[in-house]
């Protein structure tokens, strides 16, 4: 979440670092300003990571306006990066997901360097088995023609499992003995690590699949939200909203959540007019590349709609021609505003209960990454919970190939089972099946 | 893992950890003092001391021994007890064993969690038992209702409201863990942000250890009786037998982490199992109780009666030249499932301990001699099922990966709720398929 912060250490901080004791007082309560924070000794003091030519372009003004300035251009050049990227696709896309989430493993405070390797260790492992699934499941043609690959595709739970045994018992094996806690809180927050992270990214990616709109959509609407509850918030906030982020407020919060219904319900609009966006992600085995061609689903088709007559009264127009996608992405504007900011509220509270200012400095002005994702955390699980339990039935060429997998009488099972409902359900003449 | 404890009676020196030994680990136990292992006796100040749970009845009996045999004695007997309790359930039949399973997750939770609590003095917090079982209750809805979505379709297909909840189980289930997280977030306290974020971790990495694996357990019931049955029996055999090799033959330790555990207990604990997992799949495979995939049929019943398959078919197997000069036997009459019988009983050996000495190193670490106090002569229930942790997802990995293809139901299942063009076109699909090998004969279209 966008919070007003001073970048690069004033004189008074590093001061007031210098003065840092080993015995602080230890309080688990929050500082009461950001430039009062007392950073851990344990963690590196922030450092300015603006790079020189920002620096220098902007040399000349103040302190305040000169972070303002950061921090607008920085926010820019994120957006521009992520326009670019949809536009190379969705493998490149993919990538950039995978390299996000292994940044965002590390970029946590806590890893020691005697644990590191067994972190990172777990980490390729749960990737591993993660982006095995996917590929098994939607790269099914190009895996049966390798036999390396089928092999590993038909035996991946087990040899992710047994990847993921081994790091057990190193872990195990390692267990010193003056550091038994250490090691066991290292193990608990590596794994609390990767189930937060990979399975967010990894959900991210079957959303991707789904379509690049179910990705785009709600990433846009999310950094929308965080913008624009920013702007209302500064420019109409006053209430404040809680205590744990004393700098949100209720009309940023109201104004935001307006705000990105709106924004919501253009962009889909507008996105949804394009094939690229909407088709389902396919691998061409014959071209060997990723194909986004088809003919759009009901969704993505204008239809009309008659307005309810209030709103009649108000726009004076009678029906409206949208396209259906456009009530979804209200839905998922709503939750991006509603439960957004609760993941936001999450991470302030954990910086605030470790006592760090950001989680990385990896972006000037924005700290790391997983302060630019922490809203994004629940939002890729809803999508993926929605598209599966509203949008998308299961995938039939997945349905086949379990299908070929049965045994012979079981298959003949199904399709009896299967003649008698077509047939009740008049897609199958019963003359026709008669022989 | 069975350690020689001495149990029953005895009071225990509480010492007086230092709060500031606690708190300097509350951040990140950098720059702690780590443990202090020097005094692997001690517990801290909150941890209770071990209560002696033994029923009266017991005492009266054992009442004129040394206290070393009678701690042997309160140890057998429970171990029978516990034993006996296990086969009278898998008598009773699947719904009490999937409530048995329930009722051990439960309360394994339960102990993980209050020495979460003890550890981080963290009673005071306001909501966080609440939110604790809140969680659980969740991923147990969650995990409990996919089963049931693919095991007791029949059930299902009947009730309109089973059917709704079914349709949409994903996204209530997330609803309701969302509320939970939800109530964290307004839940978090000023003074006390740290430990609130140490116990949300600390619930949802037990619930990945305890609720994950029981959810597997289940599954592996489901396919068979005989795979849930035979991997904890040899894992509490493997149990038994290292602890007899060890007490009799012990001499070299086998890891610093648990100072009696030997290799000698170890290997011999390796080949008894082995042993013991093919004679007892030898013995549980004759009976289609044990070997039928369960399933719940229309009259509300479960159903435990198929045609056993090929796993379970006696089948003749030439023995190599080597074991054939020893045994001087050619052939060998056995179940195909006695040599899976072998995989799992080496991994509950060898794989299995590493299970028990993670649970040794976590009591080491937040300085507890036992889960709790529930079995006496035992502990809590977490130290009878540390080895299991591995095998139940050991086993259902090997399930799927070897044994199992799908799950025919499921497919069905699935097939019905696509759209009907894509039923058309797999109908087509599969008639094609099944005229080329023969299931239907080819189809003579009229004019």
């Amino acid at each position: 979440m966008t919070e007003l912060r001073h970048r690069g250490p004033t004189e008074k901080d590093l001061l007031q670092q210098q003065q840092e004791s080993e015995s602080e007082v230890r309080t688990d309560g929050e500082a009461p300003s950001d430039s009062e924070i007392k950073p851990d000794p344990g963690v590196p003091p922030t450092v300015d990571d603006t790079p020189e030519v920002l620096s220098k372009a902007l040399s000349g003004m103040s302190s305040r306006w000169k972070n303002w300035w950061v921090r607008g251009i920085l926010t820019l050049a994120m957006i521009s990066f992520f326009f670019i990227i949809i536009y190379l696709g969705p493998m490149v896309l993919m990538m950039i997901v995978m390299e996000a989430h292994a940044c965002l493993s590390v970029s946590l405070p806590v890893c020691v360097s005697v644990c590191l390797s067994l972190c990172r260790y777990f980490l390729l492992c749960v990737n591993y088995f993660f982006y095995g699934e996917t590929v098994t499941d939607y790269f099914s043609a190009l895996v049966q023609r390798e036999e390396p690959l089928r092999i590993l595709s038909k035996y991946h739970r087990f040899i992710s499992f047994t990847l993921y045994l081994t790091g057990f018992c190193m872990f195990v094996l390692s267990l010193v003995k003056k550091h038994y806690r250490l090691q066991f809180y290292m193990f608990g927050w590596t794994h609390v690590t990767l189930l937060i992270v990979v399975t967010q990214s990894h959900l991210i990616i079957h959303n991707l699949f789904e379509g690049m709109i179910w990705f785009i959509v709600p990433i846009s609407c999310v950094i929308c939200n965080d913008i624009m509850a920013y702007m209302f918030g500064f420019f109409f906030g006053r209430t404040p909203l809680i205590k744990l982020s004393p700098k949100k407020t209720w009309e940023g919060f109201i104004g935001g959540f307006f705000a990105t219904v709106v924004f919501g319900l253009l962009l889909s609009y507008v996105m949804a007019g394009w094939r690229y966006f909407v088709c389902p992600v396919e691998f061409n085995n014959d071209s060997n590349r990723f194909e986004v061609d088809c003919e759009p689903s009901d969704l993505f088709q204008l239809q009309d709609y008659t307005l309810p007559s209030v709103l009649q009264s108000l726009i004076g127009w009678e029906t409206v021609r949208i396209y259906p996608f456009q009530i979804h992405s209200v839905a998922l504007s709503a939750f991006a505003s509603l439960m957004g900011p609760f993941g936001g509220f999450f991470a302030s509270g954990f910086k605030r209960a470790f006592k760090i200012k950001d989680f990385a400095n990896t972006i000037p002005g924005h700290g790391g990454i997983m302060d630019r994702f922490d809203c994004q955390y629940l939002m890729a699980t809803f999508v993926n919970v929605y598209i599966g339990s509203f949008i998308r039935g299961p995938n039939p060429s997945r349905v086949m190939q379990q299908l070929l997998a049965l045994r012979l009488d079981q298959q003949l099972h199904i399709f009896n089972t299967l003649r008698a409902h077509l047939i009740e359900k008049g897609l199958l003449s019963a003359i026709e099946e008669a022989a | 893992m069975t350690e020689l404890r001495n149990r029953g009676g005895g009071d225990r020196d509480a010492e007086n950890i230092s709060d500031k030994d606690t708190d300097g680990e509350d951040r990140f136990g950098l720059g702690g003092e780590g443990d202090r292992d020097s005094k692997p006796d001690t517990d801290t100040p909150e941890v209770q001391p071990s209560v002696d749970n033994t029923p009266k009845c017991l005492n009266k009996a054992l009442a004129g021994m040394s206290s070393r045999w009678k701690n042997w004695w309160i140890r057998g007997i429970l171990t029978l007890t516990m034993i006996s309790g296990f086969f009278l359930i898998i008598y009773m039949g699947p719904l009490p064993l999937m409530l048995m399973v329930l009722a051990i997750q439960i309360k394994c939770f339960q102990e993980i969690i209050t020495i979460g609590y003890r550890v981080y003095h963290s009673y005071e917090l306001p909501w966080f038992r609440t939110l604790s079982w809140y969680f659980l209750l969740c991923v147990n809805y969650f995990f409990y209702g996919e089963t049931v979505a693919e095991n007791f379709g029949n059930l299902v297909q009947r009730d309109e409201p089973l059917q709704f909840l079914v349709r949409y189980h994903r996204f209530i289930s997330f609803a309701l863990y969302l509320s939970g997280f939800c109530m964290f977030v307004l839940s978090l306290v000023k003074k006390h942000y740290r430990l609130q974020f140490y116990m949300f971790a600390w619930t949802h990495v037990t619930l990945l250890i305890v609720v994950s694996q029981s959810h597997l357990v289940i599954q592996n019931l489901f396919e068979g009786l005989i795979w849930f049955i035979v991997p904890i029996s040899t894992v509490i055999c493997n149990d038994i037998t290292a602890y007899i090799c060890g007490f009799f033959f012990g001499r070299t330790p086998l890891i610093k982490l648990s100072p009696k555990k030997t290799w000698e207990g170890f290997i011999g604990g390796f080949f008894s199992t082995v042993v013991f997992g093919f004679i007892f799949a030898y013995l549980l495979a004759q009976y289609n109780y044990f070997v039928c995939p369960v399933e719940y049929s229309e009259s509300n019943s479960f159903l435990i009666n198929c045609e056993p398959s090929d796993l379970f078919v006696l089948q003749d197997y030439t023995l190599p030249s080597v074991l054939q000069t020893v045994l001087r036997w050619k052939t060998v009459k056995i179940y195909p499932f006695q040599i899976h019988s072998i995989a799992l009983s080496t991994f509950a050996s060898l794989i299995g301990p590493f299970g028990g000495f993670f649970a040794s190193g976590f009591k080491r670490a937040f300085k507890i001699k036992d889960f709790a106090d529930t079995i006496p002569g035992h502990g809590g229930i977490m130290d009878r099922f540390d080895c299991q942790y591995l095998v139940a997802t050991f086993v259902h990995v090997y399930l799927t990966s070897f044994i199992r293809g799908p799950n025919p139901s499921k497919v069905l299942q699935q097939l019905l709720v696509l759209q009907p063009e894509q039923q058309l076109s797999i109908f087509n699909t599969l008639k094609s398929h099944l005229t080329e090998t023969g299931m239907i004969p080819p189809a003579i279209r009229g004019p």
